[in-house]
């Protein structure tokens, strides 16, 4: 504004008095940390209201059944007429066989990937890859379940003639598919995130690439490494489409992974979308499974906690 | 004062003349070029560097002191825009020459850099870390390289109860320290030092320009400095760089007291950078 102007005698400040609101403005600054805080309020009441339920069910379950039967009994049988069977350790088993399977196929391919994409690959490579991944990440879970039952079980079939149609390879290999985003990613993350410093103090003793990727860099990065798996396992024990459809819904208290299984997360979607009646033993029995990998799945996601913030290289 | 130490070095077949010892050339740089992309960073740059000595490099920021010192262990190649021209002839061979692996350079030539840089690893890993890429695995050896090599930064008995702790928990001069140790390590043959005291407090200076002191009887050091008075004090030939180019490459003593160059003159009584 020129000075020239008509009002030039009012300064800024008396400008600004003019148009201060301090008493409206005051109020709404008190108001917006209460709304702030409502809001932020409903996510945990709702984790709470979650938990409460599965605890009251449970314990409604727990009155029919013995508790010491449901977490040592080896037997499965919710559906037997006569003496059903609630001990969950087959159930458990399934779950842990996928999982394992999981681990098994992520965690290697994972950290290959963050390492190539972290150390070796170029900018335009990442800017091309990476988006692949997150592509990867965003295949609804039922798609997974289908790829795995009408194309990864038939190609195993193929070389293990022995494999059931249901079973746990090839839902179990998918599952790991299914985490590798996961794991690559955040493991990159971590890997990216240590200073080049570091590298450059690393190449400048002689190493080689490969010797700062795995001696270096890999180190100073195990926290993060270490938290995604964690993730992705908790990821993986809680799956439900994919062993739905391809891992069958025979739990059995076994190590045999050619056969069909069933997981607890396979078990609650049999009883849901089954007509077990409001009320039944049956019918509580899914809130004392989903408690458990509730439990699982906690305990897992408290143990990346721990291990991102014990094992932080300070840096 | 450089080149007439009366040092007894042992140099074969060097031509005695009035009592002068005339110094083997480390480094021998012919016509270097450097570009980042279209930026001409290094120009025509000529210089013999000679063994057992320090060498220090001066100039404003941006001269390309940095990216001289950084191209004669070819770390500059990390930044994947670097074209280079000329060569640098390090012990009568061409480090830019294709079969030259630049690991076996770098593990002749070590560096110490701006902010100290020590592993997040304990202060014994970080010092082995060098000997054990290179294949030594005995941990009776590595003990005393260990002890050998922090002896050698002088920080030996600052840390000497404490070699399983986190490098990180050590003050930043302390670090510095133990990044030379970890140099020393691998016993090379030239420290190249890229403004090593820039991040220290005075004291830390002071300890670091000690042991560059004590360090050049066994190796020949290269420091990049933009503080004036430590290049005086402790180099025996200075190189004044200005906008990528070498001004003035002389005795230190002749650098700072009688330049040649008016540029020289100007940069060192702080008329300018």
């Amino acid at each position: 504004m020129s000075t020239k102007d008509s009002n030039k005698s009012i300064s800024v400040q008396e400008m600004i008095a003019q148009k201060s609101n301090r008493g409206l403005l005051s109020r709404i600054e008190k108001l917006v940390p209460k709304i702030l805080f409502a809001i932020a309020a409903m996510s945990v009441l709702t984790t709470i209201g979650i938990v409460l339920t599965l605890i009251f069910e449970t314990i409604i379950f727990f009155t029919r059944v013995s508790p010491l039967e449901f977490i040592f009994g080896t037997e499965w049988y919710p559906f037997a007429n006569t003496t059903p069977a609630y001990g969950i350790l087959p159930l458990i088993v399934g779950t842990l066989k996928i999982t394992g399977i999981a681990v098994l196929v992520a965690v290697p391919i994972g950290i290959a990937t963050a390492i190539f994409l972290s150390e070796y690959a170029s900018e335009r490579t990442r800017r091309f890859i990476k988006p692949i991944l997150e592509v990867l990440a965003g295949v609804p879970t039922i798609v997974y379940g289908f790829f795995a039952l009408t194309f990864v079980t038939p190609v195993l079939q193929s070389i293990f003639p022995q494999l059931s149609i249901f079973n746990a390879l090839s839902p179990g290999i998918v599952v790991g598919i299914m985490i590798i985003p996961m794991i690559a990613s955040l493991s990159e993350d971590a890997m990216t995130s240590v200073p080049n410093a570091m590298r450059e103090g690393a190449y400048a003793l002689g190493s080689t690439r490969l010797e700062v990727a795995l001696k270096v860099v890999l180190p100073a990065a195990t926290s993060g490494i270490v938290a995604s798996t964690v993730l992705a396992i908790s990821r993986a024990i809680g799956e439900t489409m994919i062993v739905s459809v391809a891992a069958g819904s025979t739990p059995g208290f076994n190590w045999d992974i050619t056969g069909s299984i069933q997981t607890m997360t396979a078990y609650i979607v049999q009883v849901t979308t089954g007509d077990a009646g409001y009320g039944t033993t049956i019918y509580y029995s899914i809130y004392a499974v989903g408690f458990t990998l509730f439990l699982f799945t906690l305990v897992m996601n408290l143990l990346a906690q721990y291990i991102s913030k014990r094992f932080r290289e300070e840096y | 004062m450089a080149t007439t130490t009366t040092k007894s070095v042992k140099i074969n077949n060097q031509p005695i003349k009035n009592e002068i010892v005339e110094k083997t050339s480390v480094y021998k740089t012919n016509q270097l070029n450097l570009w980042y992309g279209s930026n001409h960073a290094l120009k025509n740059i000529d210089l013999d560097i000679k063994e057992n000595e320090v060498t220090a490099i001066i100039g404003p920021s941006g001269c390309g002191k940095s990216t001289y010192i950084k191209t004669l262990n070819r770390m500059i190649e990390i930044i994947p825009t670097v074209k280079t021209s000329g060569e640098i002839i390090y012990r009568g061979r061409n480090i830019f020459s294709k079969d030259y692996q630049v690991e076996d350079l770098r593990t002749k030539v070590g560096m110490v850099f701006q902010k100290p840089n020590p592993f997040p690893k304990s202060i014994y890993d970080n010092i082995a870390y060098g000997p054990r890429i290179h294949g030594i695995k005995n941990k009776k050896i590595l003990d005393e390289i260990v002890e050998k090599s922090l002896r050698g930064a002088a920080i030996w008995d600052e840390v000497k109860d404490r070699l399983n702790e986190n490098a990180y928990g050590l003050s930043g001069g302390q670090q510095q320290r133990i990044c030379i140790a970890r140099c020393l390590a691998i016993e090379p043959d030239v420290i190249l030092m890229d403004e090593p005291t820039s991040a220290l407090d005075p004291i830390s200076t002071l300890k670091v320009e000690e042991l560059v002191q004590e360090l050049k009887t066994q190796y020949s050091i290269i420091i990049v400095t933009h503080n004036m008075q430590q290049a005086a004090r402790i180099s025996d030939k200075t190189a004044f760089f200005l906008n990528g180019e070498v001004i003035e490459y002389d005795d230190t003593d002749k650098i700072f007291s009688n330049p040649s160059d008016k540029r020289t003159e100007d940069y060192i009584s702080g008329r300018f950078g």
